[in-house]
């Protein structure tokens, strides 16, 4: 189970892989969100500047991420240290997501909609992203942004409701939509075709995903020709209408007029400096 | 008592939930509803037989316990209310309900834990009646919780946050309440609505799939907050004085809102919800920056979830949701279009040549459709328009004027605007006869 899950994330790497701090971490129940962070980004001391005041016992959380802990640590401090080393690799986390590395890595879970779909009804299960309200930790927990109607809802589950926000940050989805603008979901229509179907047969999926991961580096250089404006997708957005027996509720109605004309005057706006 | 003992006639229809998909697939109007709880069906049924078990483990209060209240009890129930018998057994609240119900009769038996009649022995399987009673429950609860009892039963369970709250972090875990999007069965499954964002959300458990929207219709939750004014939020909100800089600073969000609450809120609007809305809407950023709206992947649904900070900036949109100072201009262009239109419609004096008319009508059509889309265009045409009084009129006599015949004006054009204009010019004799 645990080999299987973590050939899964790491796709094609050594098979010692399997007995790592990492793998081990990735696995357990809760950690679904978290993504793999490579070996060569953790062992760079300047991607962990400052991170030595943040994480107590630092020097051992540290070679415990990277499996060089001595094997004869008292049990007490095993759990202590413990720990300590899932913080370290949360604060990690937070940074890697954000290179150009960890966002291709992010987006193949997000493609898995291993983050959850959102709970929104008119947003037609669209997979969501994991975001924090502060990168400062032990704040608030971590919630979740879609990226279609752009609001953040908590996770439904408490093992994810109760992981630190800070070990994704506040910057994260909205730096993987600006790297990677073809992604932004459509305001309306059905779940983009890039994303693989609740149920879809994993095998041909796993090889499509593979050759992603190889093509991903330059995919930003493509796209970042391309012209679509975004000035006016506002008004396809769907919304729901309260009714009493067909006929709408005055207030709400009224609100709803009121906040239509003022993404109204936005899509004006944007339109006539060319969004 | 008239009830049959309850808990062998409820372990049977569980037993058999499995196969009950395919017994009523012949049914008809059962097996709609049964198809969105298909997929759920494994779970479902395992945790069916759980509360069963619970229930004949304690057999001294299985013997009163009725199929309601059974029925509300069953996981994934939890959003039903208990419907009262009375409601169910007067006729009038079933009205129509008999051609949506497959075995409407042994189904109305179940529901009211009547004895059946010795004939009904004709139906092969239980659980065919047990698909039509859950049926038939729900469409009578969706019309009992739009009474005042109903109401008041489902207020108990908001209060007590039986229905949940708002997914949606801004709404700082706002209650919400169920809510079908189709008030026929067989659609959709149940909903949340919240009011404070007004909009609606898949329920968090899966076993909720299986229940069917219907059962709550479109009407009740709106219902619900029209009657319970304290409990809707109000449609504006001002961000407190404290953290007003940056609304969306994340870390001054439940303190803040908790200290203000103690402070009275009151909506000047006397029909208007009651409540303090959550008014915080998320601001995207990247290393702190916000996201620029100019940005392609910047902001575009924050007006989604927006609310103005002052009662009065809603009465700034019209009907059709334009800005009344930006319309002003809008609406003086159709004004005057509507000046221009009514000449248009006016006869010219060479009337007797219908072919003619029309296609300089048709002329002045693409004219005036031309100064609408235009508004530069709308000030040079003004005195284009030929005008009664201008030239070409002053010539007209009364006696060509007298000539026409009404029926021989082309139909569609309003008789009384003709003859209001004609009035301008025409003698009152003249006006009379034509008339």
């Amino acid at each position: 189970m645990l080999r299987r899950a973590v050939e899964d994330l790491s796709s094609g790497s050594d098979s010692d892989y399997t007995n790592s701090w990492i793998a081990w971490f990735l696995s357990s129940k809760g950690n679904e969100y978290f993504c793999e962070v490579e070996e060569e980004y953790i062992l760079d001391r300047f991607n962990l500047t400052g991170l030595n005041t943040e994480v107590a016992n630092y020097t051992q959380a540290l070679d415990s991420i990277t499996d060089n802990i001595d094997e004869d640590i008292p049990d007490e401090l095993r759990g202590a240290l413990d720990v300590q080393a899932r913080h370290l690799y949360g604060l990690i986390h937070a940074r890697w997501i954000v290179t150009a590395r960890g966002l291709a890595k992010m987006l193949e879970k997000y493609k898995r909609a291993d983050f959850g779909r959102c709970p929104r009804v008119l947003c037609q299960s669209q997979p969501l992203l994991p975001v924090g309200l502060s990168d400062i930790p032990y704040e608030k927990s971590v919630k979740l942004y879609c990226g279609r109607c752009e609001d953040i809802y908590s996770p439904k589950s408490s093992r994810h409701g109760s992981i630190d926000g800070a070990y994704f940050g506040t910057s994260f989805p909205h730096l993987l939509f600006l790297v990677y603008p073809n992604l932004i979901p459509p305001k309306s229509g059905p779940v983009d075709v890039g994303l693989p179907v609740r149920g879809a047969p994993t095998e041909g999926d796993n090889q499509r995903r593979t050759r992603r991961a190889r093509e991903e580096p330059e995919l930003p250089a493509e796209t970042i020709g391309e012209e679509f404006s975004t000035a006016s997708v506002a008004l396809k957005a769907e919304r729901y209408r309260p009714r009493i027996f067909g006929f709408q509720v005055h207030e709400i109605a009224k609100l709803q007029r009121w906040q239509e004309a003022v993404r109204d005057r936005q899509v004006a706006r944007l339109e006539e400096i060319g969004v | 008592m008239s009830r049959r003992s309850q808990p062998p006639a409820n372990i049977e229809p569980i037993g058999v939930e499995v196969e009950e998909e395919e017994v009523t697939g012949g049914v008809g109007e059962g097996d709609e509803i049964m198809e969105d709880a298909q997929a759920q069906e494994g779970e479902y049924s395992i945790s069916l037989s759980d509360v069963v078990s619970g229930t004949t483990g304690s057999s001294t209060p299985t013997s009163t316990l009725t199929w309601i209240s059974w029925f509300c009890s069953l996981p994934g129930h939890e959003y039903f209310c208990e419907v009262a018998e009375d409601f169910i057994e007067d006729d009038f609240n079933l009205t129509g309900l008999n051609a949506m119900v497959p075995f409407w009769k042994e189904a109305m038996e179940m529901v009211l834990d009547v004895e059946p009649d010795e004939d009904t022995s004709k139906i092969p399987d239980v659980s065919i009646v047990e698909a039509s009673a859950e049926l038939l429950y729900g469409l009578v609860h969706q019309r009992f919780i739009l009474t005042r009892a109903g109401l008041q039963a489902m207020i108990e369970k908001y209060e007590a946050g039986v229905f949940g709250a708002c997914p949606r972090v801004y709404c700082s875990m706002t209650h919400v309440v169920p809510c079908g999007r189709s008030d026929l069965p067989g659609l959709d499954t149940v909903k949340l609505f919240c009011p404070n964002c007004n909009d609606i959300y898949t329920p968090p458990s899966s076993r909720f799939q299986g229940v069917d929207g219907a059962f709550f219709g479109t009407t009740f939750a709106h219902l619900f907050f029209q009657s319970y004014r304290e409990l809707a939020p109000a449609p504006f909100w001002k961000p407190s004085s404290a953290g007003s800089s940056s609304s969306s600073a994340p870390s001054s969000g439940s303190g803040s809102s908790s200290s203000r609450s103690s402070e009275k809120f009151v909506n000047p609007n006397p029909h208007g919800g009651k409540r303090r809305a959550a008014g915080r809407v998320y601001q995207p950023k990247i290393y702190g920056f916000k996201v620029n709206e100019k940005a392609k992947c910047g902001p575009r649904m924050q007006w989604m979830r927006l609310r103005p900070e002052d009662p009065e900036e809603l009465d700034m949109v019209d009907w059709r949701g334009r800005w009344y100072d930006d319309a002003d201009e809008d609406f003086d262009e159709e004004e005057a279009e509507g000046d221009e239109d009514r000449p248009m419609e006016d006869f010219d004096p060479d009337v007797g040549e219908d072919d003619e008319e029309e296609s300089e009508e048709e002329e002045e059509e693409e004219d005036s459709r031309v100064s609408q889309g235009r508004s530069t265009r709308h000030a040079h045409s003004a005195p284009q328009p030929p005008v009664p009084g201008a030239s070409k009129a002053s010539l007209r006599p009364a006696e060509i004027l007298q000539s026409i015949d009404i029926s021989s004006l082309p139909v569609k054009l309003p008789v009384a605007s003709r003859v209001k204009v004609m009035r301008q010019w025409v003698t009152p004799a003249a006006t009379t006869q034509v008339c």
